[in-house]
């Protein structure tokens, strides 16, 4: 059975994705889970894996082009599949205007089949696919005038919802079947089910919460019921399996299945409703400066002891060789942990403690920038985080990154040290509370004991929305901040 | 274990009421000296003589009309109806007198009755003869509606029909009759009116069923669990009132349900157990419930004809297997 590869929503705000490179030619084999072509998103580059086994039989749109979610972009078949009618119809029927979609099963007579090129406008040639625009959103529905005309005024569309069908005479089931071949081929000609409203997902109440409980993303999911309807299977098979392409060297984290990674399991933050009080100095706060209301904490910090212990760990060989940003991601993942009152999402109508340390770590890119997220930092050692940071900072660069490894930071933390920035102040990733800038290290003349000493120094300064931290509060985090990065080993403990 | 027919078990429910409570009494068309139609009252007038098994003439509307006013002097009435495509005859009674007295007296008249006979499709009895009423019966406030698929059921509720205070529907399968159960000896069976039964235990899908069309439901489940599908068959027992939790109960755990009644479509118990369905259970569902039923036809005469409209195990299995996207 032909297999319709449609371009997937790779990342929670994806809309379109440029078809990067086809890595099959038509013609080849594929097996399920294969890669058949690099899809850049909002974000990186991500890997299309194929559904289904067969050969790549067509083509539908060419490297460098565009498809919106739900487009059908490629067919996969057996290798003597008649795939005519799947290539043909596809694009029409998405440029079909929505009156043609819904009246024209009620046009055609009761008992005839309504062959798919007949839907909507006259089909395509294959090679006019390339440039079809984007399918259009959800097909209004029927006027009750459409309904009464097919005589179908208690059976919904769906061909799954044919209510007591099965207790039929035959002629009624016939006249039922006809009617579903129409409108299975119309689903078929606009991609896929998923295209077939618009961008809407197509999914049971049943997948849609047990997606959102195990933080499986639905537009990810491949849906295996009718009409590519996600159901409760897809669900589960998507949340056991593990991400594809995660296990980077070293990171462990990584091959843990996205349902497990996601924060949104219950026990890992308290939500804390709104006092009356809070809810004003929230309002207020925000009509002063907005819609953050941020304000700022700056500390110097002396880092001459972090500076002996980074010589000292490298004088033990590479494999010690930490970086001063490392050993600030790890003193801030135990501040926080310390400080849970900082480790804190505004979410509008409450603020969300979390119980565990998820801390973001802002990354330069070409063209802008993203925070890959060091997961229960406060759980890992030195060498652990040293090493996910690298990783994560060399595939953020090559935009090879997935969704879930930039998603659910619980505080983020920006150097831009390395430019010769002595200061600057970081601008929150909401809903996150807080973001700590951190500045590059430098000697400076301080006084040591009433005497002048040079020592090295390292700005850092917290940018804080007054909605959840009030000024105190980040004041007892950065000190808490300041003794473990003055007093390295605490680090350790 | 005493296995016995459902007509037995009914006799044996009406023999037991009518010699513990000296105010039951059984009335109707041939109910004595041809010991019922169905022969259900079989030697209950050679028990219990003339004042407490009452022959009628064919008058629906008049017997049914002095159960009601029986009922309202104290007696707890037993209106036996040949089939309940006769009852149409005597629905104003059981509509605006019976199940409306309580409301309308301010309390004053309780109606401990109960109408009962033959529901639903035979064999090719046609059109006229060949309905299921309990969708219609079921729409009126103030009736009760069983519907019994077993023999202990069927002895079980009607005794507790007829204790029960409020005027009661009791709809008996008639292509039921000759079924047999275990119903055991000596013992006292009073099942209560409301509650459902899980007659067969699964975890794929839920079949959700009154009546006749629980046996259906038993047979398409034992079939499919030889090809590893687990069925929860549900049986109502009484249709009103409904009990809502057990139908949740069951889908929430198979997440996916089937709806099999002899009525038709439109307005059908099914059609309110899918209501009840989607407001308990919405986020449990898996795939939309279907429903099998008789076509929306009048029932035909040609035996092929009649076939083809009913509900069966081949109908019930296709939705069953449709709602588990096996096909």
């Amino acid at each position: 059975m032909a297999t319709k590869v449609v371009m997937e929503a790779l990342s929670p705000t994806m809309e379109e994705g440029r078809l990067v490179k086809w890595t099959k030619n038509e013609g080849d084999a594929v097996k399920s889970g294969e890669i058949l072509a690099e899809v850049e998103t909002d974000k990186a580059v991500m890997e299309l894996v194929a559904r289904g086994d067969g050969v790549l039989r067509k083509r539908l749109i060419n490297e460098g082009d565009t498809a919106p979610v739900g487009q059908l972009i490629a067919i996969v078949a057996a290798a003597d599949e008649n795939i005519d009618e799947l290539a043909a119809g596809a694009p029409a029927a998405a440029e079909a205007p929505p009156k043609a979609e819904g009246a024209q099963p009620a046009a055609a007579a009761p008992d005839e089949k309504v062959a798919p090129a007949e839907e909507g406008a006259p089909a395509r040639s294959p090679a006019d696919t390339d440039k079809a625009p984007p399918a259009e959103g959800d097909v209004p529905s029927k006027p009750p005038a459409d309904r009464v005309a097919d005589g179908r005024t208690s059976v919904p569309e769906d061909p799954s919802h044919s209510q007591g069908e099965a207790s039929m005479p035959p002629q009624e089931r016939d006249r039922r079947g006809a009617q579903r071949f129409a409108t299975d081929a119309r689903g078929a000609a606009a991609g896929s089910g998923r295209a077939e409203s618009g961008d809407r997902v197509r999914s049971s109440p049943l997948a849609r919460k047990l997606a959102s409980d195990r933080g499986v993303e639905l537009g990810s999911v491949q849906g295996s019921g009718p009409g590519g309807r996600i159901v409760k299977r897809d669900i589960e098979q998507a949340a056991a399996q593990p991400q594809r392409g995660a296990a980077a060297p070293g990171a462990q984290r990584a091959a843990v299945p996205v349902a497990e990674r996601k924060i949104s399991t219950e026990g890992d933050y308290q939500d804390i409703p709104l006092t009356q009080i809070r809810k004003i100095i929230a309002r207020r706060l925000a009509e002063s400066i907005g819609p953050v209301p941020t304000f700022y904490l700056t500390s110097e910090l002396d880092v001459e002891r972090v500076a002996e212990m980074r010589e000292a760990m490298i004088e033990l060989g590479d494999q010690y060789k930490v970086s001063f940003n490392d050993i600030v991601l790890k003193a801030v993942a135990t501040a926080l942990q310390q400080h849970p009152e900082v480790n804190a999402h505004w979410l509008g109508d409450k603020m969300r403690y979390f119980n565990r340390v998820h801390v973001g770590m802002a990354v330069a890119v070409d063209d802008g920038l993203i925070t890959p997220v060091i997961f229960d930092a406060d759980t890992k050692g030195l060498a652990d985080i040293s090493r996910e940071a690298r990783e994560l900072a060399k595939r953020a660069r090559d935009r090879k990154l997935k969704p879930e490894e930039y998603t659910g930071a619980t505080f983020s933390v920006s150097n831009l040290g390395m430019f010769g920035i002595d200061h600057f102040t970081a601008i929150i990733n909401p809903p996150e509370a807080g973001i700590l800038a951190v500045g590059g290290v430098e000697e400076r003349v301080v006084a040591v004991d009433g005497a002048p000493a040079i020592r090295k120094r390292m700005n850092v300064t917290m940018s804080c929305d007054h909605r959840v931290i009030d000024g105190a509060t980040g004041a007892k985090f950065l000190q808490t901040l300041r003794r473990l990065i003055e007093n390295p080993l605490m680090l350790v403990y | 274990m005493s296995i016995v027919t459902y007509r037995d078990a009914l006799n044996q429910a009406l023999r037991e009421e009518i010699q513990r409570d000296d105010r039951v009494f059984l009335m109707g068309e041939e109910v004595g000296e041809y010991n019922g139609a169905y022969k259900v009252s079989r030697g209950l007038l050679d028990q219990f003589g003339p004042m407490r098994v009452v022959d009628t003439p064919i008058a629906e509307l008049g017997f049914a009309g002095i159960g009601v006013g029986a009922a309202m002097v104290g007696l707890r009435p037993i209106i036996e109806f040949m089939t309940w495509n006769f009852a149409l005859l005597a629905l104003d009674q059981v509509v605006n007198s019976a199940a409306k007295m309580l409301y309308m007296s301010n309390g004053q008249f309780p109606m401990p009755m109960v109408f009962r006979g033959p529901n639903g499709a035979a064999l090719q009895l046609s059109a006229q003869h060949s309905q299921a009423w309990e969708s219609w019966l079921a729409h009126i406030p103030g009736l009760k509606v069983v519907t019994p698929a077993t023999p202990y059921d069927a002895k079980g509720l009607l005794k507790s029909a007829i204790r029960d205070e409020n005027p009661v529907v009791f709809l008996e399968g008639e292509m039921l009759y000759n079924t047999k159960g275990d119903v055991p000896e000596g013992e006292e069976i009073l099942i209560p009116l409301g509650k459902a039964e899980r007659k067969r235990e699964g975890e794929h899908c839920s079949i959700i069923a009154h009546g006749k069309t629980v046996l259906i439901a038993i047979q398409v489940a034992d079939a499919l669990a030889k090809e590893g599908i687990s069925i929860d068959v549900i049986d109502l027992r009484t249709v009103r009132p409904m009990d809502v939790e057990a139908i949740a109960e069951s889908v929430k755990k198979t997440n996916r349900a089937v709806v099999v009644e002899e009525g038709w479509e439109l307005c059908g118990v099914g059609a309110q157990v899918v209501d009840y369905i989607q407001r308990e259970c919405f986020d449990f569902l898996d795939a939309p419930v279907l429903r099998v039923h008789q076509a929306d036809v009048p029932m035909p005469y040609a035996k092929n004809l009649e076939r083809a409209a009913k509900p069966d195990a081949q109908k019930l299995t296709a939705a069953v297997r449709k709602v588990l996207y096996l096909e």
